[in-house]
Protein backbone atom coordinates (compact mmCIF):
# COMPACT_ATOMS: atom_id res chain seq x y z
CA UNK A 1 0.00 0.00 0.00
CA UNK A 2 1.39 3.14 -1.04
CA UNK A 3 1.37 6.47 1.52
CA UNK A 4 2.38 9.86 1.43
CA UNK A 5 5.88 10.82 3.23
CA UNK A 6 5.37 11.86 6.60
CA UNK A 7 6.21 15.34 5.46
CA UNK A 8 4.91 18.62 5.39
CA UNK A 9 3.12 19.22 2.14
CA UNK A 10 1.29 22.08 0.19
CA UNK A 11 -1.69 22.62 -1.94
CA UNK A 12 -0.55 23.18 -5.68
CA UNK A 13 -1.86 26.39 -7.37
CA UNK A 14 -1.18 27.01 -10.88
CA UNK A 15 -0.22 30.60 -10.14
CA UNK A 16 2.84 28.98 -8.13
CA UNK A 17 4.08 26.31 -10.70
CA UNK A 18 7.11 28.35 -11.71
CA UNK A 19 8.30 28.74 -8.47
CA UNK A 20 7.82 25.39 -7.93
CA UNK A 21 10.18 24.43 -10.68
CA UNK A 22 12.63 27.37 -9.81
CA UNK A 23 12.82 25.95 -6.48
CA UNK A 24 14.25 22.78 -4.65
CA UNK A 25 11.95 19.87 -2.79
CA UNK A 26 10.43 23.35 -0.94
CA UNK A 27 7.86 20.47 0.47
CA UNK A 28 7.26 16.78 0.88
CA UNK A 29 4.41 15.95 -1.24
CA UNK A 30 1.36 18.35 -2.75
CA UNK A 31 -2.18 17.98 -3.02
CA UNK A 32 -4.49 19.00 -5.78
CA UNK A 33 -9.06 19.18 -6.10
CA UNK A 34 -9.51 16.11 -8.40
CA UNK A 35 -12.42 18.07 -9.79
CA UNK A 36 -10.11 20.85 -11.18
CA UNK A 37 -8.06 17.78 -12.92
CA UNK A 38 -11.40 16.72 -15.20
CA UNK A 39 -10.84 18.19 -18.08
CA UNK A 40 -9.87 16.71 -21.33
CA UNK A 41 -6.15 18.35 -21.02
CA UNK A 42 -4.38 21.85 -22.07
CA UNK A 43 -2.20 23.20 -18.66
CA UNK A 44 -3.87 21.52 -15.93
CA UNK A 45 -2.26 18.24 -16.73
CA UNK A 46 0.51 19.36 -18.32
CA UNK A 47 1.59 21.03 -14.73
CA UNK A 48 0.29 17.74 -12.92
CA UNK A 49 2.18 15.71 -15.15
CA UNK A 50 5.62 17.63 -14.71
CA UNK A 51 4.74 18.13 -10.84
CA UNK A 52 4.12 14.39 -10.38
CA UNK A 53 7.40 13.05 -11.72
CA UNK A 54 9.53 15.23 -8.88
CA UNK A 55 7.07 14.76 -5.93
CA UNK A 56 4.22 12.35 -4.02
CA UNK A 57 0.68 13.14 -4.90
CA UNK A 58 -2.27 13.58 -3.03
CA UNK A 59 -5.59 13.51 -4.88
CA UNK A 60 -8.44 14.46 -2.77
CA UNK A 61 -12.36 14.82 -3.82
CA UNK A 62 -14.81 17.18 -3.65
CA UNK A 63 -17.67 16.67 -5.52
CA UNK A 64 -18.71 12.98 -4.43
CA UNK A 65 -20.61 13.27 -2.18
CA UNK A 66 -19.90 10.00 -0.61
CA UNK A 67 -22.53 11.26 2.79
CA UNK A 68 -25.60 12.03 -0.05
CA UNK A 69 -28.73 9.55 0.39
CA UNK A 70 -28.78 8.99 -3.24
CA UNK A 71 -26.65 6.55 -5.06
CA UNK A 72 -22.82 7.32 -5.58
CA UNK A 73 -22.49 9.24 -9.16
CA UNK A 74 -21.10 6.40 -11.21
CA UNK A 75 -19.73 8.77 -14.48
CA UNK A 76 -18.10 10.63 -11.02
CA UNK A 77 -16.40 7.53 -10.07
CA UNK A 78 -15.12 6.44 -13.20
CA UNK A 79 -13.35 10.17 -13.88
CA UNK A 80 -12.34 9.78 -10.44
CA UNK A 81 -10.96 6.16 -11.33
CA UNK A 82 -9.49 7.64 -14.69
CA UNK A 83 -7.78 10.63 -13.18
CA UNK A 84 -5.81 7.56 -10.20
CA UNK A 85 -5.11 5.27 -13.11
CA UNK A 86 -3.14 8.31 -14.78
CA UNK A 87 -1.31 10.32 -11.80
CA UNK A 88 -1.32 6.90 -9.33
CA UNK A 89 -1.28 9.26 -6.37
CA UNK A 90 -0.29 8.13 -3.10
CA UNK A 91 -3.48 9.15 -0.98
CA UNK A 92 -7.41 9.27 -2.70
CA UNK A 93 -9.04 11.26 0.12
CA UNK A 94 -13.01 12.52 0.01
CA UNK A 95 -15.34 14.32 2.93
CA UNK A 96 -17.68 12.93 5.34
CA UNK A 97 -20.31 15.16 3.40
CA UNK A 98 -22.79 15.25 0.40
CA UNK A 99 -22.76 17.83 -2.05
CA UNK A 100 -25.29 16.78 -4.78
CA UNK A 101 -28.66 15.80 -4.73
CA UNK A 102 -31.71 15.44 -7.02
CA UNK A 103 -29.25 15.75 -10.28
CA UNK A 104 -27.37 19.38 -9.11
CA UNK A 105 -24.39 19.90 -7.64
CA UNK A 106 -24.69 22.02 -4.63
CA UNK A 107 -20.64 23.07 -4.86
CA UNK A 108 -20.76 22.96 -0.75
CA UNK A 109 -19.78 20.38 1.57
CA UNK A 110 -22.83 19.83 3.69
CA UNK A 111 -23.54 17.62 6.99
CA UNK A 112 -25.05 14.88 7.24
CA UNK A 113 -27.17 13.09 10.80
CA UNK A 114 -25.03 10.67 12.75
CA UNK A 115 -27.57 7.83 12.42
CA UNK A 116 -27.40 3.71 11.84
CA UNK A 117 -28.92 4.58 8.16
CA UNK A 118 -26.31 7.30 7.88
CA UNK A 119 -23.57 5.02 8.85
CA UNK A 120 -25.04 2.14 6.61
CA UNK A 121 -24.93 4.53 3.51
CA UNK A 122 -21.54 6.01 3.88
CA UNK A 123 -20.11 2.44 4.80
CA UNK A 124 -21.82 1.49 1.61
CA UNK A 125 -20.42 4.57 -0.78
CA UNK A 126 -16.91 4.12 0.26
CA UNK A 127 -16.89 0.05 0.00
CA UNK A 128 -17.96 1.63 -3.82
CA UNK A 129 -15.66 3.97 -4.03
CA UNK A 130 -12.67 1.86 -2.94
CA UNK A 131 -14.00 -1.09 -5.03
CA UNK A 132 -13.61 1.75 -8.42
CA UNK A 133 -10.73 3.16 -7.25
CA UNK A 134 -8.93 -0.40 -6.05
CA UNK A 135 -7.60 1.28 -3.38
CA UNK A 136 -8.05 2.44 0.26
CA UNK A 137 -9.21 5.78 0.43
CA UNK A 138 -8.94 8.86 3.16
CA UNK A 139 -11.97 9.83 4.61
CA UNK A 140 -12.25 13.95 6.05
CA UNK A 141 -14.30 15.07 8.93
CA UNK A 142 -15.96 17.86 8.13
CA UNK A 143 -15.88 21.38 9.50
CA UNK A 144 -20.00 22.19 11.16
CA UNK A 145 -22.01 25.17 11.63
CA UNK A 146 -24.76 22.86 12.79
CA UNK A 147 -25.65 19.49 14.01
CA UNK A 148 -29.08 17.53 13.40
CA UNK A 149 -31.30 16.45 16.52
CA UNK A 150 -31.82 13.05 15.08
CA UNK A 151 -28.17 11.82 15.02
CA UNK A 152 -27.32 9.12 17.47
CA UNK A 153 -23.29 8.48 17.10
CA UNK A 154 -20.49 11.73 18.26
CA UNK A 155 -18.67 12.46 14.82
CA UNK A 156 -15.61 10.78 16.51
CA UNK A 157 -17.74 7.38 17.52
CA UNK A 158 -18.99 7.70 14.13
CA UNK A 159 -15.71 8.10 11.97
CA UNK A 160 -14.15 4.90 14.13
CA UNK A 161 -17.19 2.84 13.18
CA UNK A 162 -16.85 3.83 9.61
CA UNK A 163 -12.71 2.84 9.68
CA UNK A 164 -13.87 -0.32 11.20
CA UNK A 165 -16.44 -1.24 8.87
CA UNK A 166 -15.19 0.12 5.72
CA UNK A 167 -11.82 -0.30 6.61
CA UNK A 168 -10.76 2.80 5.25
CA UNK A 169 -8.49 5.64 6.38
CA UNK A 170 -8.72 9.18 8.27
CA UNK A 171 -8.11 12.52 6.91
CA UNK A 172 -7.98 14.43 9.97
CA UNK A 173 -8.66 18.01 9.23
CA UNK A 174 -7.49 19.38 12.62
CA UNK A 175 -8.61 23.13 11.46
CA UNK A 176 -12.40 21.31 11.25
CA UNK A 177 -11.97 19.90 14.67
CA UNK A 178 -11.48 23.55 15.63
CA UNK A 179 -14.13 25.25 13.49
CA UNK A 180 -16.79 22.66 14.70
CA UNK A 181 -15.79 22.41 18.36
CA UNK A 182 -16.18 26.64 18.81
CA UNK A 183 -19.90 26.47 16.38
CA UNK A 184 -21.05 23.09 18.15
CA UNK A 185 -19.70 23.62 21.86
CA UNK A 186 -17.72 20.75 22.43
CA UNK A 187 -13.77 20.23 23.59
CA UNK A 188 -11.30 19.88 20.33
CA UNK A 189 -9.06 18.01 22.92
CA UNK A 190 -11.51 15.45 23.54
CA UNK A 191 -12.99 14.97 20.26
CA UNK A 192 -9.68 14.45 19.50
CA UNK A 193 -8.59 11.62 22.40
CA UNK A 194 -11.63 9.42 20.78
CA UNK A 195 -10.21 9.61 17.16
CA UNK A 196 -9.11 6.82 16.34
CA UNK A 197 -5.78 8.54 15.21
CA UNK A 198 -3.83 5.23 14.09
CA UNK A 199 -5.92 5.10 11.04
CA UNK A 200 -4.87 8.49 10.11
CA UNK A 201 -3.31 8.54 7.02
CA UNK A 202 -3.05 13.24 5.89
CA UNK A 203 -3.69 15.81 8.12
CA UNK A 204 -5.09 19.34 6.62
CA UNK A 205 -3.84 22.43 8.75
CA UNK A 206 -5.82 25.51 7.43
CA UNK A 207 -6.94 29.27 8.35
CA UNK A 208 -10.62 30.02 8.97
CA UNK A 209 -12.08 33.31 9.57
CA UNK A 210 -14.79 34.74 12.15
CA UNK A 211 -17.87 35.90 11.74
CA UNK A 212 -19.42 38.68 13.72
CA UNK A 213 -21.36 36.94 16.03
CA UNK A 214 -18.63 34.81 16.62
CA UNK A 215 -19.35 31.43 14.36
CA UNK A 216 -16.06 30.24 12.65
CA UNK A 217 -15.61 29.94 9.00
CA UNK A 218 -13.58 27.09 7.05
CA UNK A 219 -12.41 29.91 4.73
CA UNK A 220 -8.84 28.40 3.93
CA UNK A 221 -7.90 31.87 3.46
CA UNK A 222 -5.71 32.85 6.11
CA UNK A 223 -2.74 31.16 8.23
CA UNK A 224 -3.34 28.54 11.05
CA UNK A 225 -3.97 30.30 14.25
CA UNK A 226 -1.45 29.42 16.55
CA UNK A 227 -4.73 27.24 19.07
CA UNK A 228 -5.00 24.71 15.73
CA UNK A 229 -0.96 24.44 15.96
CA UNK A 230 -1.28 23.36 19.70
CA UNK A 231 -3.82 20.59 19.01
CA UNK A 232 -1.82 20.11 15.77
CA UNK A 233 1.24 19.23 18.02
CA UNK A 234 -0.64 17.65 20.69
CA UNK A 235 -1.91 14.55 17.83
CA UNK A 236 2.36 14.47 16.48
CA UNK A 237 3.14 13.97 19.94
CA UNK A 238 0.19 10.90 20.30
CA UNK A 239 0.29 9.76 16.88
CA UNK A 240 3.90 9.74 15.17
CA UNK A 241 4.63 11.95 12.19
CA UNK A 242 2.07 11.96 9.51
CA UNK A 243 1.84 13.39 5.98
CA UNK A 244 0.43 17.06 6.58
CA UNK A 245 -1.21 19.37 4.17
CA UNK A 246 -1.39 23.42 4.46
CA UNK A 247 -4.45 23.87 2.75
CA UNK A 248 -4.59 27.74 0.96
CA UNK A 249 -7.47 28.20 -1.36
CA UNK A 250 -8.97 31.65 -0.86
CA UNK A 251 -6.26 34.98 -0.83
CA UNK A 252 -3.25 32.52 -2.48
CA UNK A 253 0.00 33.99 -0.81
CA UNK A 254 2.99 33.81 -2.71
CA UNK A 255 5.01 30.48 -2.71
CA UNK A 256 7.23 31.63 -0.45
CA UNK A 257 5.10 32.46 2.68
CA UNK A 258 3.33 28.76 1.47
CA UNK A 259 6.08 27.32 2.20
CA UNK A 260 6.96 29.24 5.10
CA UNK A 261 3.72 27.50 6.48
CA UNK A 262 4.66 24.21 5.73
CA UNK A 263 7.97 24.68 7.30
CA UNK A 264 6.27 25.16 10.81
CA UNK A 265 4.62 21.99 9.99
CA UNK A 266 7.65 20.25 8.85
CA UNK A 267 9.52 21.52 12.20
CA UNK A 268 6.76 19.68 14.39
CA UNK A 269 7.32 16.89 12.77
CA UNK A 270 11.33 17.00 13.12
CA UNK A 271 11.11 17.93 16.71
CA UNK A 272 8.95 14.76 17.02
CA UNK A 273 11.17 12.67 14.91
CA UNK A 274 13.99 13.34 17.15
CA UNK A 275 12.35 13.11 20.51
CA UNK A 276 11.36 9.63 19.18
CA UNK A 277 14.97 8.64 17.64
CA UNK B 1 -27.45 25.09 16.67
CA UNK B 2 -29.18 21.78 16.24
CA UNK B 3 -31.97 21.82 13.39
CA UNK B 4 -34.89 18.97 13.02
CA UNK B 5 -33.89 19.20 9.24
CA UNK B 6 -33.76 15.37 8.70
CA UNK B 7 -33.59 14.66 4.56
CA UNK B 8 -31.31 15.80 2.25
CA UNK B 9 -34.32 16.91 0.13
CA UNK B 10 -35.40 19.27 2.42
CA UNK B 11 -32.20 20.95 3.16
CA UNK B 12 -31.33 20.99 -0.74
CA UNK B 13 -34.17 22.91 -1.01
CA UNK B 14 -33.61 25.11 1.82
CA UNK B 15 -30.20 26.06 0.22
CA UNK B 16 -32.15 27.62 -2.64
CA UNK B 17 -34.02 29.85 -0.62
CA UNK B 18 -32.72 33.75 0.44
CA UNK B 19 -34.83 34.42 3.51
CA UNK B 20 -33.48 33.30 6.85
CA UNK B 21 -30.41 34.67 7.11
CA UNK B 22 -30.20 34.13 11.17
CA UNK B 23 -29.93 30.61 10.42
CA UNK B 24 -26.80 28.68 10.10
CA UNK B 25 -27.85 27.27 6.96
CA UNK B 26 -27.27 30.67 6.03
CA UNK B 27 -23.81 29.82 5.41
CA UNK B 28 -24.00 26.92 3.42
CA UNK B 29 -26.43 29.12 1.33
CA UNK B 30 -23.89 31.46 1.06
CA UNK B 31 -20.53 29.09 0.40
CA UNK B 32 -23.24 27.42 -2.56
CA UNK B 33 -23.79 30.93 -3.76
CA UNK B 34 -19.44 32.85 -3.55
CA UNK B 35 -18.15 29.03 -4.92
CA UNK B 36 -20.53 29.16 -7.94
CA UNK B 37 -20.35 33.02 -8.35
CA UNK B 38 -16.72 32.89 -7.83
CA UNK B 39 -15.89 30.00 -10.92
CA UNK B 40 -17.71 32.19 -12.86
CA UNK B 41 -15.74 35.16 -12.04
CA UNK B 42 -12.59 33.64 -12.70
CA UNK B 43 -13.62 32.56 -15.85
CA UNK B 44 -14.95 36.24 -17.25
CA UNK B 45 -12.99 38.53 -15.88
CA UNK B 46 -13.32 41.30 -18.72
CA UNK B 47 -17.02 40.64 -18.03
CA UNK B 48 -16.75 41.57 -14.71
CA UNK B 49 -14.37 44.48 -15.56
CA UNK B 50 -17.42 46.13 -17.96
CA UNK B 51 -19.63 45.82 -15.70
CA UNK B 52 -18.08 45.64 -12.14
CA UNK B 53 -18.09 43.39 -9.46
CA UNK B 54 -21.20 43.79 -7.98
CA UNK B 55 -23.32 44.26 -11.13
CA UNK B 56 -21.44 40.84 -12.11
CA UNK B 57 -21.78 38.94 -9.14
CA UNK B 58 -25.58 39.78 -8.84
CA UNK B 59 -25.80 38.91 -12.86
CA UNK B 60 -23.30 35.39 -11.96
CA UNK B 61 -26.32 35.06 -9.18
CA UNK B 62 -29.18 35.21 -11.72
CA UNK B 63 -27.60 32.78 -13.71
CA UNK B 64 -26.93 30.39 -10.93
CA UNK B 65 -31.05 30.27 -9.69
CA UNK B 66 -31.35 29.88 -13.40
CA UNK B 67 -28.54 27.41 -14.18
CA UNK B 68 -28.00 25.32 -11.01
CA UNK B 69 -24.79 22.90 -12.14
CA UNK B 70 -25.76 19.53 -12.91
CA UNK B 71 -22.15 18.03 -12.58
CA UNK B 72 -19.67 18.03 -9.55
CA UNK B 73 -17.07 19.58 -11.54
CA UNK B 74 -16.98 23.15 -12.88
CA UNK B 75 -14.93 23.81 -15.28
CA UNK B 76 -17.42 23.96 -17.69
CA UNK B 77 -20.01 25.81 -15.47
CA UNK B 78 -19.96 28.79 -17.32
CA UNK B 79 -20.63 27.89 -21.04
CA UNK B 80 -24.31 28.64 -21.03
CA UNK B 81 -23.74 32.14 -19.55
CA UNK B 82 -22.85 34.22 -22.67
CA UNK B 83 -26.34 33.25 -24.00
CA UNK B 84 -27.76 33.99 -20.34
CA UNK B 85 -26.32 37.35 -20.83
CA UNK B 86 -27.39 38.07 -24.20
CA UNK B 87 -31.10 37.41 -22.60
CA UNK B 88 -30.20 39.11 -19.69
CA UNK B 89 -32.75 42.56 -19.40
CA UNK B 90 -31.06 44.22 -17.69
CA UNK B 91 -27.68 44.48 -19.59
CA UNK B 92 -29.77 44.77 -22.11
CA UNK B 93 -27.92 48.48 -22.69
CA UNK B 94 -24.03 46.69 -22.94
CA UNK B 95 -24.86 44.87 -26.38
CA UNK B 96 -21.59 43.95 -26.60
CA UNK B 97 -21.17 42.35 -23.42
CA UNK B 98 -22.63 39.16 -24.39
CA UNK B 99 -19.82 38.46 -27.63
CA UNK B 100 -17.26 39.29 -24.70
CA UNK B 101 -18.70 36.67 -22.74
CA UNK B 102 -18.57 34.08 -25.39
CA UNK B 103 -14.79 34.86 -26.10
CA UNK B 104 -13.87 34.16 -22.52
CA UNK B 105 -15.89 31.16 -22.68
CA UNK B 106 -14.24 30.04 -25.92
CA UNK B 107 -11.37 30.75 -23.96
CA UNK B 108 -12.33 28.96 -20.83
CA UNK B 109 -12.72 25.74 -23.78
CA UNK B 110 -9.68 26.27 -25.50
CA UNK B 111 -7.83 26.16 -21.93
CA UNK B 112 -8.98 22.41 -21.27
CA UNK B 113 -9.84 20.98 -24.60
CA UNK B 114 -8.04 17.60 -25.35
CA UNK B 115 -4.55 17.89 -26.26
CA UNK B 116 -3.91 18.31 -30.30
CA UNK B 117 -1.35 17.62 -32.17
CA UNK B 118 -1.51 20.20 -35.36
CA UNK B 119 0.51 20.93 -38.39
CA UNK B 120 3.02 23.39 -37.58
CA UNK B 121 5.02 26.00 -39.97
CA UNK B 122 7.50 22.72 -41.03
CA UNK B 123 4.44 21.44 -42.78
CA UNK B 124 3.49 24.38 -45.41
CA UNK B 125 5.74 22.80 -47.71
CA UNK B 126 2.84 20.25 -48.45
CA UNK B 127 1.10 22.79 -50.02
CA UNK B 128 3.42 23.95 -52.34
CA UNK B 129 3.16 21.00 -54.22
CA UNK B 130 0.85 20.50 -56.99
CA UNK B 131 -2.53 19.14 -56.08
CA UNK B 132 -2.46 21.12 -53.16
CA UNK B 133 -5.75 22.97 -53.03
CA UNK B 134 -7.04 19.76 -52.63
CA UNK B 135 -5.63 18.73 -49.75
CA UNK B 136 -8.22 18.78 -46.87
CA UNK B 137 -7.30 19.97 -43.58
CA UNK B 138 -9.12 20.19 -40.06
CA UNK B 139 -9.15 22.08 -37.14
CA UNK B 140 -7.57 20.81 -34.17
CA UNK B 141 -10.11 20.78 -30.24
CA UNK B 142 -8.50 23.12 -29.34
CA UNK B 143 -9.58 26.17 -31.85
CA UNK B 144 -12.99 27.87 -31.66
CA UNK B 145 -13.94 30.77 -33.72
CA UNK B 146 -16.31 33.56 -32.97
CA UNK B 147 -18.25 35.95 -35.26
CA UNK B 148 -19.30 39.96 -33.17
CA UNK B 149 -20.98 42.66 -34.79
CA UNK B 150 -18.65 43.99 -32.20
CA UNK B 151 -14.67 44.39 -31.36
CA UNK B 152 -15.05 41.16 -28.90
CA UNK B 153 -11.45 40.62 -29.07
CA UNK B 154 -10.25 44.26 -28.55
CA UNK B 155 -12.96 44.85 -25.89
CA UNK B 156 -11.52 41.42 -24.02
CA UNK B 157 -8.21 42.69 -24.44
CA UNK B 158 -8.28 46.25 -23.24
CA UNK B 159 -10.39 44.99 -20.14
CA UNK B 160 -7.99 42.88 -18.81
CA UNK B 161 -5.67 45.60 -19.65
CA UNK B 162 -4.01 47.08 -16.28
CA UNK B 163 -5.28 50.59 -16.95
CA UNK B 164 -8.60 50.26 -20.04
CA UNK B 165 -7.74 52.06 -23.28
CA UNK B 166 -10.79 53.58 -24.92
CA UNK B 167 -10.86 52.10 -28.69
CA UNK B 168 -11.25 54.92 -31.44
CA UNK B 169 -13.24 52.43 -33.84
CA UNK B 170 -16.15 49.87 -33.30
CA UNK B 171 -15.30 47.40 -36.53
CA UNK B 172 -17.25 44.43 -36.08
CA UNK B 173 -14.11 41.37 -35.52
CA UNK B 174 -13.98 37.83 -36.61
CA UNK B 175 -11.80 36.07 -33.85
CA UNK B 176 -10.11 32.76 -33.43
CA UNK B 177 -9.27 31.40 -29.93
CA UNK B 178 -6.64 28.66 -30.44
CA UNK B 179 -4.27 26.93 -28.28
CA UNK B 180 -1.08 25.81 -30.24
CA UNK B 181 0.80 24.20 -27.04
CA UNK B 182 -0.12 25.71 -23.28
CA UNK B 183 -1.00 29.14 -23.77
CA UNK B 184 -4.34 30.29 -25.39
CA UNK B 185 -3.98 32.26 -28.03
CA UNK B 186 -6.77 35.40 -28.80
CA UNK B 187 -6.71 37.14 -32.49
CA UNK B 188 -8.71 38.87 -35.01
CA UNK B 189 -8.95 37.31 -37.89
CA UNK B 190 -8.24 39.02 -41.70
CA UNK B 191 -11.44 39.69 -44.10
CA UNK B 192 -12.36 36.03 -45.27
CA UNK B 193 -10.67 34.18 -42.41
CA UNK B 194 -13.63 33.00 -40.74
CA UNK B 195 -15.44 31.95 -43.46
CA UNK B 196 -12.65 29.72 -44.64
CA UNK B 197 -11.58 28.03 -41.95
CA UNK B 198 -15.24 27.27 -41.24
CA UNK B 199 -15.11 26.09 -44.79
CA UNK B 200 -12.03 23.87 -44.16
CA UNK B 201 -13.58 22.34 -40.94
CA UNK B 202 -16.80 21.42 -42.91
CA UNK B 203 -14.41 18.97 -44.78
CA UNK B 204 -13.86 21.12 -47.71
CA UNK B 205 -10.70 21.52 -49.64
CA UNK B 206 -8.07 23.86 -49.61
CA UNK B 207 -9.47 24.87 -53.13
CA UNK B 208 -13.67 24.80 -52.43
CA UNK B 209 -12.98 26.51 -49.13
CA UNK B 210 -10.97 29.73 -51.11
CA UNK B 211 -13.51 29.62 -53.23
CA UNK B 212 -16.50 29.81 -50.75
CA UNK B 213 -14.97 32.92 -49.23
CA UNK B 214 -16.90 35.75 -50.53
CA UNK B 215 -14.92 38.65 -48.85
CA UNK B 216 -12.98 40.94 -52.00
CA UNK B 217 -9.88 41.04 -50.20
CA UNK B 218 -9.31 37.63 -48.96
CA UNK B 219 -6.03 36.40 -49.08
CA UNK B 220 -5.17 32.59 -49.31
CA UNK B 221 -1.55 32.61 -48.89
CA UNK B 222 -2.14 35.18 -46.03
CA UNK B 223 -4.74 33.04 -44.83
CA UNK B 224 -2.55 29.34 -45.06
CA UNK B 225 0.32 31.10 -43.14
CA UNK B 226 -1.40 32.05 -40.46
CA UNK B 227 -3.12 28.87 -40.15
CA UNK B 228 -0.52 27.14 -40.16
CA UNK B 229 2.09 30.01 -37.81
CA UNK B 230 -0.79 29.45 -35.09
CA UNK B 231 -1.10 25.35 -35.22
CA UNK B 232 -4.75 26.01 -36.87
CA UNK B 233 -4.41 22.59 -39.27
CA UNK B 234 -4.43 18.93 -38.28
CA UNK B 235 -4.58 16.02 -41.14
CA UNK B 236 -8.17 16.13 -41.88
CA UNK B 237 -9.81 12.64 -40.87
CA UNK B 238 -13.17 12.27 -42.58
Amino acid sequence: MTELPRRAGASFKPQHFAAIIASQRAVGFFEVHAENYMGAGGPPHAMLGKLRQDYPLSIHGVGLSIGGEEALDEAHLQRLRVLCERYAPESFSEHLAWSSHGGEFLADLLPLPYTDDTLQTVCDHIDRTQAVLGRRILLENPSLYLSFAESRFEEPEFLSEVVRRSGCGLLLDVNNVFVSSVNLGFDPAQYLARLPLAAVGEIHLAGHSVMANGTLIDSHGAPVIDAVWALYQSVIARAGAIATLIEWDRDVPAWPVLVAEAAKAEAILTQHRCQAA
Amino acid sequence: MTTPLNSQARFAASLHQFEGAESHLAIHRNNRMAALIDALAIAFPATQRIVGEEYFRAMAGAFVCAHPPRAPLLLAYGDELPAYIAAFAPAAEISYLADVARLEAAVMRAYHAADDHPLGVAELKWLTQEGAAEVRLALPATVFLLRSRFPAATLWERNLAESFVPLAEWPAEDVIVCRPALDVIVRVLPPGGADFLEALQRGHSIGEAAALVAAPAFDLPAALAFAFSHCLARPFAA
